[in-house]
């Protein structure tokens, strides 16, 4: 447990150190900054399609980081020792999934309130957003390991890595920008089904992918 | 053939058996059989690209044998081209990350960082150690996990005579300790009652 713990931090404290905390918040916020910008200043027009965008934006910003979530690891030598140590593949993955999640998601959902002001989103519509994405955090952090994992030991893994994980993302944009609709009732069930199951998933499947990066 | 690893009154902490190993198309080598006991040190050596590393690192358990079985009844810590350091932490926080990791304390962590003389860069971060510095912090985690298997790849690069001679001197007081070490190098750093095993000779 200890080691666990030890695992969990370290993983936290890189990516929060060296003001890298604030990178997956500044590109979201830039998006939002960006959107209206693009689609003109239209109050109405940004209040209904900037819930979708702050969906885009918090699916891109998940995978941002993905080149330093197991590269460094791996050439580093970490993940040998800890195998050596007898850690398994799905334990250190759980590990980097949940530091994933608080690492990126606190930051997210607190950047989620300039954002939505920036898109004229009214306070309703903000609760609904944090809601969701509160729901699809650990998903969209068991996506990007998953895919870090899978691309660690290639060149310019990080741009395969983000086309990996779109098509397995694409049902949480619809039911987490659904969740938005009023006639999109059952939409926050649905996310939060897709979520556990990626959750789930994920610690097996990129477990999975650690195991095979020592082949 | 069927001997418990604790028959005869020695005890196996690493059993080889006749294991082979295949890197891409090549096979490295195979049927080749080891044992180490307690006070055990065994050297590996031949031309580079015989699979030195690769036998270590199928010791270790990272790299899947073609054939064979390989046990390791006890605990087992690596050294190979990576100090597994985070390079912008201080030496000792680096280095008390892996005693977490080991779950032992503060003070084996001291105690190792004596053993190899790196007290006064212990606020250094790891990035700016040299080459045989690095060596030696890894040395230093090698010693305080504990661990009585030691797989070390080619130890002392790097390393000056001083190091070499408190790297030997650690390595003596881990075997009379009853702990094996599995050593692959191009010399045998001067390391008395050793047994060797020429990967070169068995291509």
């Amino acid at each position: 447990m200890t080691a666990l713990i030890a695992l969990f931090w370290r993983d936290l404290r890189r990516a929060w150190g060296s003001g890298a905390l604030w990178l997956p918040v500044l590109f979201f916020l830039l998006v939002a900054t960006a959107f209206p910008f693009a689609v003109g200043p239209d109050a109405p027009l940004l209040a209904r399609t900037g819930g979708g965008m702050i969906w885009v934006a918090a699916l891109l910003a998940a995978l941002l980081p993905i080149d330093r979530l197991v590269r460094p690891d791996l050439d580093a030598g970490v993940l040998d020792r800890l195998a050596v140590r007898g850690m398994p593949d799905e334990v250190i993955a759980a590990v980097k999934i949940g530091a994933h999640a608080i690492g990126f998601g606190l930051p997210l959902l607190i950047a989620l309130l300039p954002a939505a002001a920036l898109l004229a989103q009214d306070m309703a519509r903000v609760e609904i957003l944090a809601a969701g994405l509160a729901i699809a955090i650990p998903a969209l952090a068991s996506l990007a390991v998953l895919s870090a994992a899978l691309t660690a030991n290639l060149k310019g893994g990080s741009a395969i890595g983000g086309l990996l994980i779109l098509p397995l993302a694409v049902p949480m944009l619809i039911f987490g920008a659904g969740m938005l609709d009023p006639s999109g009732r059952g939409a926050m069930k649905l996310l939060g089904a897709t979520s556990l199951l990626l959750t789930v998933i994920g610690p097996f499947a990129a477990g999975a992918a650690l195991r095979g990066l020592r082949e | 053939m069927s001997a418990h690893p604790r028959a005869g009154g020695m005890t196996a902490l690493l059993r080889l058996d006749r294991v082979a190993c295949i890197r891409g198309d090549r096979l490295l080598f195979e049927s080749l059989s080891l044992t180490l006991n307690r006070g055990d040190a065994l050297w590996l050596r031949g031309p580079n690209g015989t699979g030195k590393s690769s036998l270590i690192r199928v010791a270790a358990g990272l790299l899947r044998a073609a054939a064979g079985t390989v046990e390791r009844y006890e605990r087992s810590a690596l050294i190979d081209e990576n100090a597994a350091l985070d390079t912008e932490l201080p030496l000792r926080r680096a280095l008390d990350f892996w005693a977490r990791i080991d779950t032992v304390d503060g003070h084996s962590v001291d105690r190792a960082i004596a053993e190899m003389a790196l007290a006064p860069l212990a606020e250094v971060p790891v990035g700016m150690l040299s080459t045989g510095q690095r060596k030696r912090a890894a040395m230093v985690r090698v010693i305080a996990s504990g661990a009585p298997i030691w797989l070390l790849d080619e130890p002392a690069n790097g390393m000056d005579d001083a190091a070499q001679a408190r790297l030997v001197a650690a390595i003596a007081k881990h075997r009379a300790n009853g702990g094996a070490v599995l050593l692959a190098s191009h010399f045998p750093l001067g390391l008395g009652d050793l047994a060797e095993l020429d990967l070169g000779a068995l291509a």
